[in-house]
């Protein structure tokens, strides 16, 4: 035997050893430091992130969504969500664009929960897609939470176990609005309305025009104009408000059709002969500043944004939205906000109960009539058998403080959610038919 | 009265945004054959682009003016840039083959060129008012009029006035309307068709550029509007007769002027009134009513 081969082998064998130790000890260490892995819920966030609807609402929504869902895994969202993730459990997102066909949508859903195996699904500001998705939601037994789409139509038509919507729906907008305007202008006799043509803008002025017919029977509609939506031209329709000279002018209008009425009236003086009234004036306000008439009634479908009462929660999602994105929340921010804090409320709820990670059927028990703060209000999932919610609303007054160069909501009036929303028991046309009978104002 | 006024003066606002919109892709049609459905491209990027430039120059707080030349100049550099690349990297390799290929080369690149535009611009709507708030307003009638308007119209008839000039008893019009009837033989007797081509198709992207570019300032600039305003100048040209200036005109007229009709006396039939039109006119007069008589090839 040669001495050095032998000390070579002792040498080589101590290397060994000391190797083999120090990755047992790392293996052992990193076992006792990581605590068991929790399977990630996975979620499919769906907004516009193109076309349109995506500058004035999906981006602000998917904002909402990314900074929202960072908070909430963190466990960094005030009392009481402050416990991360859902029911423990850090959410996974993928987040999809809405724009394109209502079938194209349908087969995004459906790869969604079949393809990616999503537990949970959050979207859809078109009410087209809505309608569409819902029953495919119902089919294949996935969980959905509708974010910003208004209309009525969802649970009023059918009974849905799986689909659930924070967000009022946009029955309460117009109610809300025709109060406000009778509040202001008891002596109202005629009223005109410029909305897009199709289901949001027409189903908005046909709620408006039901509840100013139950609160000022004498008003006459003395214009009603629907333009394309996205004409972006609207020379004739502010001709036609001019040559009416009705005291009030409603308008739904939102995104760039919006704007460019805002800009093509106010050039044209339109101010001058009515006041107008924008359902959903609020996601334009900061981007149209002082273009905006003084005077013009601002709504927010909802009390979002600068309508938005103080309360702890509401600083809180102000201050890091803004931090984040250098502009404050639009109201398609708190409605992401508040149905994912729903969802996250639904959850926990039933995670609790439960003592392990809930099933969807104990997560939609939770969900069910449940009662939650949302950034801006209460929110009660009251009708639409518990799957609908329903909250307190605020419209105001457009002013532009010219010292301070940034517009403001003066005059603003808050309304009890059961003012301007339908009971449990009656389809939102129904409620309006019949003069919105049991709504309880004070 | 005051309602007769509206709509002679709203139809002739929308008929001169419409034919600037439309001539352009008359003009494509006429000499080249070319449904170029990336019209709707020219046009948003002339927006985009006059956007951007108005908003540079009024930042800088210089005279309102010339912000005009802004939307001016800004158009004709988006669509001789666009043109000439679109034109020579894309059209020139499928002239000759069937339309249907040549349609759905030009879809194919208005769809990415969207996307593009996002890329660039982002989804957040863009926006360069001052020129439209700054021109303020007039009173004709009892009706307050915006100047930018009527500036409008009157660009848009100069326009067709030098169109139809420049057709008629210009060398390179001439050459057109012989490129327009017969390409074949006008290439027999010397013309420089790809030439013809090249420069048709450029003028083209201007004028459509230029509709965009001087839209911009009256509406929220924002991702998708090319598509809303292909549709409205297809309905304009094929009342009008594909390949017509004076059938444009015509046809942005009609539109204009039934549009303005049905806002202010049955407004819901606005949408349909448009293209109510365009089917009456197309059911006497299938190929449009500037339609140029087909000579019969023996």
């Amino acid at each position: 035997m040669v001495p050095g081969t032998t000390f070579v082998r002792v040498c080589k064998a101590v290397l060994v050893a000391t190797g083999v130790s120090i990755i047992g000890l790392a293996t052992a260490s990193a076992q006792t430091a990581t605590p068991p892995a929790v399977a990630p819920v996975k979620l499919g966030i769906v907004t516009f992130l193109t076309g349109a609807a995506a500058g004035p609402f999906g981006i602000p929504g998917r904002n909402a969504a990314e900074i929202m869902i960072e908070m909430i895994n963190a466990g960094k969202v005030p009392e009481p969500y402050a416990t991360p993730g859902l029911g423990g459990a850090p959410i996974e997102t993928k987040v999809l664009d809405e724009n394109g066909s209502t079938a194209n949508q349908v087969t995004e859903f459906r790869n969604l929960v079949q393809r990616d195996g999503m537990h949970a699904i959050v979207g859809y500001i078109s009410s087209g897609n809505c309608l569409a998705v819902a029953p495919v939601a119902e089919e294949l037994k996935a969980l959905t939470v509708l974010f910003d789409c208004g209309t009525p139509r969802i649970f009023e038509e059918k009974s849905l176990k799986y689909v659930f919507r924070a967000t009022p729906h946009a029955t309460m907008d117009s109610v809300a609005a025709a109060r406000y305007v009778v509040k202001k202008y008891p002596e109202l006799t005629s009223y005109s309305g410029v909305n897009q043509n199709y289901a949001w803008g027409q189903d908005s002025w046909r709620d408006f025009v039901a509840a100013m017919k139950a609160l000022t029977p004498k008003a006459k509609v003395e214009k009603e104009l629907f333009p394309k939506l996205f004409a972006g031209e609207f020379g004739a329709e502010i001709s036609a408000l001019l040559t009416a000279k009705s005291p009030i002018v409603h308008s739904s209008f939102w995104n760039g059709d919006l704007e460019s009425f805002i800009v093509q009236s106010g050039a044209r003086g339109l101010s001058k002969e009515s006041t107008m009234v924008y359902t959903a004036g609020e996601s334009a306000m900061f981007r149209m500043g002082s273009k905006i008439p003084d005077g013009s009634i601002i709504g927010a479908r909802g009390q979002h944004g600068v309508l938005a009462p103080e309360s702890a929660l509401n600083t809180w999602f102000r201050k890091v939205y803004e931090d984040r994105f250098g502009t404050p929340p639009l109201y398609p921010s708190y409605h992401m906000a508040q149905s994912l804090l729903g969802l996250k409320a639904a959850w926990d709820k039933a995670a609790i109960k439960a003592g392990k990670r809930p099933t969807t059927d104990e997560v939609i028990a939770a969900f069910e009539n449940l009662e939650f703060e949302g950034p801006s209000a209460k929110i009660r999932m009251a009708i639409g058998n518990g799957h609908q919610g329903i909250s307190d609303i605020a419209y105001g007054t457009f002013k532009y403080n010219k010292a301070e160069a940034r517009p403001e909501i003066v005059d603003i009036v808050r309304f009890p959610a059961e003012c301007v929303n339908p009971p449990a028991n009656m389809t939102s046309t129904a409620w309006l038919e019949a003069g919105m009978p049991g709504a309880k104002c004070n | 009265m005051i309602t007769a006024i509206a709509i002679v003066t709203d139809g002739l606002v929308y008929a001169a945004w419409l034919f600037v919109v439309a001539i352009g892709l008359s003009l494509i049609f006429g000499v080249m054959k070319i449904l170029n459905v990336a019209h709707g491209a020219f046009y948003a990027f002339g927006a985009y682009i006059s956007a951007t430039a108005i908003g540079l120059y009024f930042d800088r707080g210089w005279p309102a003016a010339g912000g005009y030349v802004a939307i001016g100049a800004s158009a004709i550099a988006t669509g001789l840039i666009m043109g000439y690349v679109l034109e020579r990297v894309f059209l020139r390799r499928v002239y000759g083959k069937d339309e249907v290929v040549v349609v759905l080369v030009t879809y194919a690149l208005f769809l990415i060129l969207e996307d593009v535009l996002i890329l660039i611009w982002g989804a957040e709507g863009k926006a360069a008012y001052q020129p439209y708030s700054e021109a303020g307003s007039i009173d004709i009638g009892g009706l307050a009029v915006s100047l930018y308007d009527i500036g409008l119209v009157i660009f848009a008839a100069l326009l067709a006035i030098a169109a139809i000039f420049a057709i008629k008893k210009t060398t390179f019009g001439r050459l057109l309307t012989a490129v327009i009837y017969d390409r074949e033989t006008a290439s027999a007797f010397g013309v420089d068709v790809s030439r013809v081509y090249t420069l048709t198709f450029l003028l083209g992207a201007v004028l459509g550029a230029l509709g965009g570019a001087i839209t911009a300032p009256k509406i929220s600039v924002s991702p998708g509007l090319g598509v809303e305003v292909i549709v409205l100048a297809f309905a304009v040209v094929a009342i009008g007769g594909m390949g017509s200036i004076e059938g444009a005109l015509l046809g942005a007229l009609i539109v204009g002027l039934f549009r303005a009709c049905a806002v202010h006396l049955a407004p819901n039939l606005e949408l349909f009134a448009i293209y109510a039109v365009m089917a009456l006119v197309l059911v006497f007069r299938p190929h449009g009513l500037f339609s140029p008589a087909l000579a019969r090839k023996i």
